[in-house]
């Protein structure tokens, strides 16, 4: 059974269309990170996948119509919508006592052992706490509920690089079994490029591209260009050219090239390296030029 | 996946007792998120019980330092009471000078909450928007109609409660005040404090507290209504759309319809649950009402009542409906 399974989904707020025919199929276990640009319909999804928002088209959580059966879905499902989302009066243990209350399958030995891996205090108000500590209270809270998907939602927005590592760390290592299925969207994207197994970019509400990791690497190829082959290279049809300090990098996609052996013959012409997710991205969704490309990349899937 | 089926045809015991349990979770699941969505709003809004107990505590100072002149007016309500009797008006006026400090007790808690109850009401559904927590509340398995219903629960039932004790300690602590003192200053006059029934005016508190809060619900509901749509001056839009169209029904008809009813739902319980008349045609003061001046089945009987109490289902079926599709604002 698929985990996330939409199909035509659409959803306007007055004349802006916010999801235009979003058509996904999440699988169990998957790590799945959905990459957008501001606007781009993304949270409008995840509120979608969540029960918050009624859409059009045809919508299936875990085998659920989120928006019908919301209360019984959220005991499988957890979410952190947002950053700071967690009520700035309420102590850290009266937190504790709460989720335990209302969640029949939260483990509040198990919220408690990754708070004390952190600096959070029991008897602190949330008000009390850095930005890094709330999401990390919020997180052993989600994390200690045995949930069957994992929505974030820009999890780690406004967190320094040291708590965003850890966020991820703590996620792979204490969390992701292999059986749960991880849904994230984020801005950045470089911190999560080694924690996804596939990828999706969205744009204004439709899904551009959508990719498992291995595809990703297997796939999409960037060659920083000598410069005297600069228009060989250019002849090989890149999905898309910047410049770096007088060098050109060109990226490829290697599921449009016809010949077995472009590999080789990008390699020739300089060095050959898998992209970034935000190199990818700028390709696909970036200015003019990137977003025929992309229209190119979303015909090719 | 692979295990589930095998398992339920070998070992069909823990399977079963697998299924009990999820039922017994399931039913424990429809109270307990109740449970702790009431204990959630004390956590947030001390204010709840902080203000009745300084209420509480800032009277029976001002009620201790009376207690000086306690002797002396004994005396001469003890006079008055000799005079009256001669007088053949009956003992009824001694006791409502009696009762005076108690009932003031009483009337200002129930002011106290009524004003503490409007305010958590208008702010209940409006709070939670506004600081972004609505996002926390709804990622956890808490339907709605359970929030709703609990926020609803703490004007219509915990405050009422919470009044209800605080008076009945507060007025026990005076009793024992004064009788101390009496019995210390010996004026005689402590045998008088024995005709204060002390159990027929905690009896005839509890009534009115739940007298009020039924009658006020659809006042509070109404606000719990505007406080999940509006999204900001809730106030206003709580009190100018009744007051604008209880206006214009005056200048465009010439009625006060809409006005009276408006003032009959802030002060008609008085009306329906009580009978401030005694036999004998005279006025029974509100300091000190008897057992029998209650009039429970003409309350239950009244229209005004059961309209307020359909309106308040309204008004808490549409929060209910709105909650689902509010976010932060």
């Amino acid at each position: 059974m698929a985990c996330i399974e939409a199909r035509g989904l659409r959803k306007a707020f007055g004349t802006t269309i916010a999801l235009d025919g979003v058509n996904l199929r999440v699988e169990e276990g998957r790590i799945v990170g959905l990459i957008g640009p501001n606007g781009a319909g993304k949270s409008t999804a995840l509120n979608a996948i969540l029960g918050l928002t009624e859409c059009q088209g045809e919508l299936r959580v875990l085998g659920r119509d989120p928006w019908i059966e919301r209360e019984r879905l959220l005991r499988d499902v957890c979410f952190i919508a947002d950053v700071a989302v967690l009520p700035r009066w309420m102590r850290v243990s009266q937190a504790l006592d709460y989720v335990a209350g209302v969640h029949p399958r939260f483990d509040r030995a198990k919220a408690e052992a990754l708070l004390a891996k952190t600096d959070v205090r029991r008897a602190s108000k949330v008000r009390e706490l850095s930005k890094g500590m709330v999401t990390q209270l919020h997180l052993a809270l989600v994390m200690a509920i045995d949930a069957k998907l994992l929505v974030l939602d820009e999890p780690t927005l406004g967190l320094d690089l040291l708590y965003r590592k850890q966020f991820y760390d703590s996620l792979l290592n204490d969390y992701y079994d292999r059986s749960r299925t991880i849904f994230v969207t984020t801005h950045q994207v470089e911190d999560v490029q080694n924690v996804l197994t596939d990828l999706m970019f969205i744009q204004r509400g439709r899904i551009v591209l959508d990719c498992s990791m291995e595809d990703f690497e297997s796939r999409y190829v960037e060659v920083m260009v000598h410069p005297e082959q600069v228009a060989a290279a250019r002849a090989l049809k890149p999905m898309h050219e910047r410049q770096v300090i007088g060098r050109s990098i060109l990226l490829y996609d290697l599921k449009l090239a016809r010949s077995a052996d472009h590999r080789q013959q990008l390699a020739a012409l300089g060095d050959v390296r898998t992209p970034s997710i935000a190199d990818l991205f700028v390709a696909v969704l970036g200015d003019k030029p990137g977003s025929n490309a992309g229209q190119t990349a979303g015909a090719a899937r | 996946m692979m295990n589930s089926p095998m398992n339920t045809q070998s070992n069909p015991v823990p399977e079963s007792s697998l299924d009990s349990q999820q039922t017994a979770t399931a039913s424990m699941s429809e109270t307990r998120p109740f449970y702790w969505s009431v204990r959630r709003e004390l956590w947030e809004n001390h204010s709840i019980y902080i203000a009745l107990l300084a209420v509480a505590s800032v009277y029976l100072i001002a009620f201790m330092i009376s207690q000086i002149w306690l002797p002396n007016s004994m005396r001469e309500i003890w006079m008055a009471h000799s005079m009256r009797e001669s007088a053949a008006l009956g003992p009824a006026a001694t006791i409502v000078g009696l009762a005076m400090p108690y009932a003031h007790a009483g009337m200002l808690l129930m002011l106290i909450a009524f004003i503490v109850g409007i305010i958590y009401s208008l702010d209940a559904l409006h709070g939670e928007r506004k600081d972004r927590s609505i996002l926390f509340w709804k990622s956890l398995p808490v339907s709605d109609l359970t929030t709703v219903l609990a926020k609803a629960s703490i004007p219509l039932v915990v405050l009422p409660l919470l009044v209800f004790a605080v008076t009945v300690t507060l007025q026990q602590i005076m009793r024992l005040m004064s009788l101390a003192i009496l019995t210390v200053n010996g004026t005689g006059a402590a045998a008088l404090w024995a005709r204060l029934p002390f159990f027929e005016m905690e009896v005839v508190l509890l009534y009115g507290v739940i007298v009020l809060a039924l009658w006020h619900a659809p006042i509070y509901c109404w606000l719990l209504l505007v406080s999940g749509w509006a999204k900001r001056a809730t106030l206003l839009w709580a009190v100018l759309p009744p007051l604008a169209l209880a206006a214009v029904e005056n200048i465009a008809f010439r009625t006060t319809y809409l006005g009276s009813m408006l003032k009959n739902r802030f002060l008609g319980f008085e009306e329906a649950a009580f009978n401030l008349v005694d036999k004998n045609g005279v006025s029974i003061d509100a300091h000190f009402i008897p057992l029998e001046a209650l009039t429970p089945g003409r309350f239950l009987s009244s229209p005004g009542l059961w309209l307020g109490l359909v309106f308040a289902a309204a008004c808490l079926a549409a929060a209910v409906r709105l909650r689902r599709y509010r976010e932060p604002i």
